[in-house]
């Protein structure tokens, strides 16, 4: 259970000013010129052994990442931060209510790293829809470049550009080498790495992609130090994170709380229980719609720990850290065949197998949902799960089908009920097969 | 060096090579749809895939170069493996996908027979389908009148859309849409306007983009292929010609480095027709006005009784544009022995001369050379339409790195960035002093690109002093390197040149023979793109009936050039042999065949009876001949002499280019109805038709 003085995101509900003064008053841009002052090394060495991971999905270690840019910036190669605020993770909206209510954390954050890693310039590529929050945190940035916090001679000594960029609303631009792809105007479609984007990202140059979550949790680990960051959570998994409940609970919410809390605690202490209390879970998907889900159960869902490691001791993962929980009243292979409706939808239609795999499974699942389907299409179904992933340029091919593959894994036994009761009693009415 | 071990056996390659390229190098063949050696990698399809031991899934050898594989855990050199399991799986996961929704329409397809997923489908794929879903279906597109679509089957592999972006440089195809409803499209459903828009055919490894022109014609498995050359420009791009029976069914590049790489404009590709179109396939003889069909002979004696009454001194011979050097040979032969020394080879009344010496007219620098010039100097020259694939090649040194290009000339749109100087000569006579002089005087190879039509001025003598003077100037040519470079538009123009089919001591040159009076008998070898004034008694050889042949009084069918062995000279200088795939129709015969029998009717026997006998009369004669491929270069000591010339001034008119229209500058072109329609679209003059 986290404390209240260990708390990074301190106006998360709103309830405070968001403005300069207000973040101010929460500690935010206190001594940031101390902190820049440690240089490029040190702050690099702070982070990597805070332990923080990224918070975006992947969960690779920030300081490793920082330390993958060049040492020295060469002529006309500038260094480039770019903060991903594309949050279009179904289930997902924590970098949403930090650029809400507490966007200059995610400022301060942004002079932190662009200095750690010699970036002057910093793009911030928020989601399409987010236009609140897109005026929320101009009119943030507008009030750093204001009190001279940020921009050329600022107060802090390190002249640094932050420039709002409006995305246009696509899923795949959520995938950093799309998001760059993006960013210089062209289509969104991921790059083939490597190279990676610290050798070749933004126009050329060396780039560095962070979660706004990642970035905003960096003034206070550089103020309160590593330690204290590492001493919250269990080892590899350290420090605080945004939770967003959502689905079949009491009062979905979002929370900040300790790494690696139980998934029952963090549910029944924050969103009031499972729907129906806690033996009426049938399945918890842990990190955002991308993740294969966890049933209930003894050695599942009871007793997942909720960070990295503990989602991949259940064959899942932790994501975006989105819990959505589903109760026994929910239509598991409808639900998946609409996941993978949302993926069908949101493929860039660049490589072979996403572009074409993800229509397959979406309309083999919507049969399956019927139970108008053969028995053995179960197993094709997996197989061609098998065929997209790791077979796709970007990892977003393996993000539509681990969901899939979840529920094959834990939910065969429905599937087929269903295509027994169908077979069995077909429809009356002669099945219309639509176009698509 | 890298060292690589491939399916167990090492290899040592350089690391910037990617895999695929290591693999093919070790003797494993990769599979691929969307990579093409002259195109970016995108990487999309997802065929090559290969594994790479130690990393956890497969990856694309396209764009994973050598140098990004880790060594094994005890320093042995990175493993791929292009059988293993993994891949096999891989391959035929991705070609399932790739097939599910692609159609089985392969007996009424196009490409069927030169089909990359037909073939790699066979090797790789597995045996059956899977997929019980309806499949896709999408709306054909409009792309002109040469490309045809056939957008169901198309598989994304996106090598159209690169190729009109970075070869062809007219970024006109595109992909809208997500996902599965990814589609390719030319967005407002306009007609490419490239030149080259014909390569994304050969391009497309299915048959969703297939030869409008050629739609259901033929099946590749029943066609002859013949190894030839083109004629349509002076580039000489090396083609294959495939013909059924004794018809040419369809024209396509091969690959030549040095010349064409492996494109070819869309007049090589689609003139076709013209082949078949209005030719002349007897001989005809004007009797009060009309040409009436005679025989062979009649024909003869019709010639032979003009020319006994003639003066020498008034008769005169002109060789066009698509003349082969065997006939040229022959002709000059025949009018030497008669002793006319009324010769041309330059219709368009160039000022070009064989006695300025041989680098004088030559394109010097070679087309592979232009990849190693580091600036460039364009003078009265528009290459996109005077040879378009070189303007490619031009682009794409471009692309590659800092190029900087000058214009001296039409301002047209290039398909890359230019300089603009000046329209005229007096900007030329002024270049030293310009600011662009400095980028060519610092350049390690400046090229000096002249068109053709520069010298095809009453002042062409004076220009081409002025260009050779700005050559030397800027410092074009140098030890080790000539950059002053001819582009000539004519594929018969290098070859008559170096055969020295120019007026003779006191002789008439082309603009004065078709002047009124000048002559009583003139002999055309293909002229069609000059006009011979009323008097003169004119004896047209050739194939089409065309501007030539209207004008003739005596017309004797030729062959054209897929009809006929024959050498031609590019604008290089390169000696290439063209060989015969066809025949030519009814009475016609190949040209040196009808000069040599002539000359046995007009008393001058010619002393040879085989082609194999003229070619040994010609070798002797013009030893540079028989080195089939090669250039045998200039002297750059003629440029210099060259800028010393002052033959006369220059006048004020603007350059212009020799090529008006693109889809029209020969018989065989005007005769071709795809031509006609490209050409009609070109000038916007067809309402864009549907999509069908």
């Amino acid at each position: 259970m986290l404390t209240d003085k260990d708390r990074i995101f301190r106006n998360l509900y709103g309830q405070h000013d968001w403005g300069l003064e207000g973040a101010r008053a929460r500690g935010a841009w206190d001594g940031t010129k101390d902190i820049l002052a440690r240089g490029r090394d040190a702050l690099v060495n702070e982070c990597k052994a805070s332990g923080q991971r990224g918070r975006g999905g992947a969960g690779f270690p920030t300081g490793l990442k920082w330390s993958f840019m060049p040492k020295e910036v060469q002529q006309g190669r500038p260094h480039y931060l770019v903060v991903n605020a594309d949050e279009s993770e179904p289930g997902t909206c924590k970098d949403r209510e930090i650029m809400r209510h507490d966007p200059h954390l995610l400022i301060e954050g942004c002079l932190i790293a662009g200095c750690a890693m010699a970036a002057k310039h910093c793009y911030i590529y928020i989601r399409g829809e987010f236009i609140r929050e897109r005026e929320r945190l101009q009119a943030a940035i507008d009030q750093a470049y204001e009190a001279k916090l940020i921009g050329k001679n600022n107060i802090h000594g390190f002249d640094f550009d932050i420039v709002l960029h409006h995305g246009a609303g696509a899923y795949i631009c959520g995938e950093e080498t799309a998001l760059l792809e993006s960013l210089e105007g062209k289509k969104g479609q991921p790059r083939l790495k490597p190279p990676f984007p610290a050798n070749m990202g933004l126009y050329g140059s060396p780039t560095t992609v962070n979660n706004v979550e990642t970035i905003a949790q960096v003034p206070d680990i550089m103020r309160r130090g590593s330690a204290w960051f590492a001493g919250i959570g269990r080892k590899n998994n350290t420090g605080t994170k945004l939770f967003c409940i959502s689905g079949h609970v009491e009062r979905p919410c979002n929370v900040e709380e300790e790494m690696g809390i139980p998934l029952r605690e963090l549910i029944e202490r924050h969103a009031g229980g499972v729907r129906g209390g806690w033996d009426n879970l049938l399945a918890v998907i842990p990190g955002g719609s991308s993740m294969p889900m966890i049933p209930a159960g003894a050695d599942q869902a009871d007793t997942l720990l909720m960070d990295f490691d503990g989602c991949v001791a259940k064959k899942s993962a932790f994501g975006t850290a989105a819990v959505i929980v589903m109760d026994k009243s929910t239509d598991i292979v409808r639900a998946m065949a609409r996941i993978s409706y949302f993926y069908r939808h949101e493929s860039c239609g660049q490589c072979t197998p996403c572009r074409e795999g993800m229509g397959w499974m979406w309309r083999v699942l919507e049969r399956m949902a019927e139970g108008r389907a053969q028995k053995r299409e179960i197993d094709m179904l997996f197989e061609v799960t098998k065929q997209i992933e790791g077979h796709t340029i970007c990892a977003f091919g393996d993000g539509a089908a681990w969901p899939v593959q979840g529920l094959l894994r834990h939910f065969r036994p429905e599937i087929e009920r269903r295509i027994d009761q169908y077979t069995a009693n077909p429809h009356p009415e002669p099945v219309s097969v639509a176009a698509e | 060096m890298a060292k690589l071990i491939v399916n167990g056996k090492e290899i040592d390659v350089p690391p910037e090579y990617t895999l695929l390229q290591a693999c093919e190098t070790a003797g494993a063949e990769i599979p691929r749809f969307c990579f093409h050696e002259r195109l970016s990698i995108p990487g999309n399809c997802r065929m090559c895939l290969v594994e790479l031991v130690g990393s956890p899934k497969p990856v694309a050898s396209c764009a994973w170069a050598v140098r990004d594989c880790r060594p094994g855990p005890k320093g042995e050199p990175p493993e791929v493996r292009t059988r293993s399991p993994m891949v096999r799986k891989a391959r035929e996961g991705v070609m399932e996908f790739l097939l599910i929704n692609h159609p089985l329409d392969c007996p009424i397809c196009d490409q069927g027979g030169e089909c990359d997923l037909q073939d790699q489908s066979m090797a790789y794929g597995i045996d059956g389908s899977r997929f019980r879903e309806n499949k896709r279906a999408v709306e054909d597109k409009y792309l002109g009148a040469l490309v045809k679509t056939s957008m169901n089957r198309c598989i994304q592999c996106t090598r159209c859309v690169r190729f009109s972006a970075e070869i062809a440089g007219v970024p006109e195809l595109g992909a809208t849409g997500r996902g599965e409803d990814m589609e390719i499209t030319s967005y407002l459903q306009e007609a490419m306007t490239s030149e080259l828009q014909g390569n994304v055919v050969d391009l497309c490894p299915v048959g969703a983009l297939t030869s409008k022109p050629y739609a259901f014609a033929a099946r590749p498995w029943e066609l002859n292929k013949t190894e030839s050359v083109d004629v349509m420009d002076a580039l000489g791009s090396a083609i294959r010609i495939d013909t059924r029976g004794r018809e040419v069914m369809r024209i396509l590049p091969r690959t030549n480095d040095d010349i064409n790489e492996e494109w070819i404009s869309d007049k090589t590709r689609h003139v076709v027709d013209g082949l078949r179109t209005q030719r002349l396939d007897q001989p005809y003889v004007r009797d009060n006005g009309r040409l009436r069909p005679v025989s062979w002979n009649e024909a003869f004696k019709v010639i032979a009784q003009k020319l006994a009454r003639a003066n020498p001194k008034r008769v005169g011979a002109i060789v066009g544009d698509l003349a082969a050097v065997e006939e040229v040979f022959a002709l000059k032969d025949l009018m030497t022995r008669l002793g006319v020394g009324n010769l041309d080879c330059r219709q368009d009344g160039s000022a070009l001369d064989p006695k300025w010496g041989r680098a004088s007219y030559l394109f010097n620098a070679t087309i592979a050379g232009i990849e190693a010039a580091d600036a460039l100097l364009i003078v009265g020259s528009n290459p996109r339409r005077e040879a378009a694939v070189l303007n490619a090649r031009i682009r794409k040194r471009w692309r590659t790195s800092n190029f900087p290009i000058g214009l001296i000339g039409p301002k047209v749109d290039l398909t890359y960035t230019y300089d603009y100087l000046g329209a005229g000569p007096e900007t030329l006579a002024d270049i030293a002093r310009h600011s662009f002089a400095d980028a060519m005087r610092q350049a390690e190879r400046p090229l000096l690109l002249v068109g053709a039509a520069a010298f095809a001025r009453p002042d062409g003598a004076a220009i081409a002093a002025l260009a050779a003077k700005a050559a030397v100037d800027l410092g074009a040519v140098k030890e080790g390197w000539n950059g002053y470079s001819v582009l000539h538009s004519a594929a018969s123009r290098v070859g008559a040149l170096d055969l020295g089919f120019v007026p003779g001591e006191g002789g008439l040159n082309a603009r004065q023979m078709a002047a009124s009076g000048t002559l009583d008998v003139v002999f055309l070898l293909g002229v069609d793109e000059l006009e011979i004034a009323p008097g003169a008694f004119s004896i047209y050889i050739g194939s089409n009936g065309d501007r030539g042949a209207m004008r003739a009084d005596a017309i004797l069918p030729g062959a054209a050039y897929p009809e006929k062995s024959a050498i031609y000279v590019n604008t290089e200088g390169r000696v290439q042999m063209a060989t015969r795939a066809s025949f030519p129709p009814g009475e016609a015969r190949e040209d040196w065949a009808i000069l040599r029998a002539l000359s046995d009717v007009l008393g001058k026997r010619l002393p040879y009876d085989s082609l194999a006998a003229l070619r040994q009369a010609l070798f002797k004669a013009y030893p540079h001949f028989q080195r089939l491929g090669q250039i045998a270069p200039g002297d750059p000591a003629d440029v210099h002499k060259l800028a010393q010339h002052r033959p006369g001034t220059t006048e004020r008119a603007p350059f212009r280019s020799s090529v008006e229209d693109f889809y029209f500058t020969n018989a065989i072109a005007r005769c071709s109805a795809v031509m006609a329609e490209c050409s009609a679209i070109a000038a916007g003059r067809v309402a864009m038709t549907a999509a069908e």
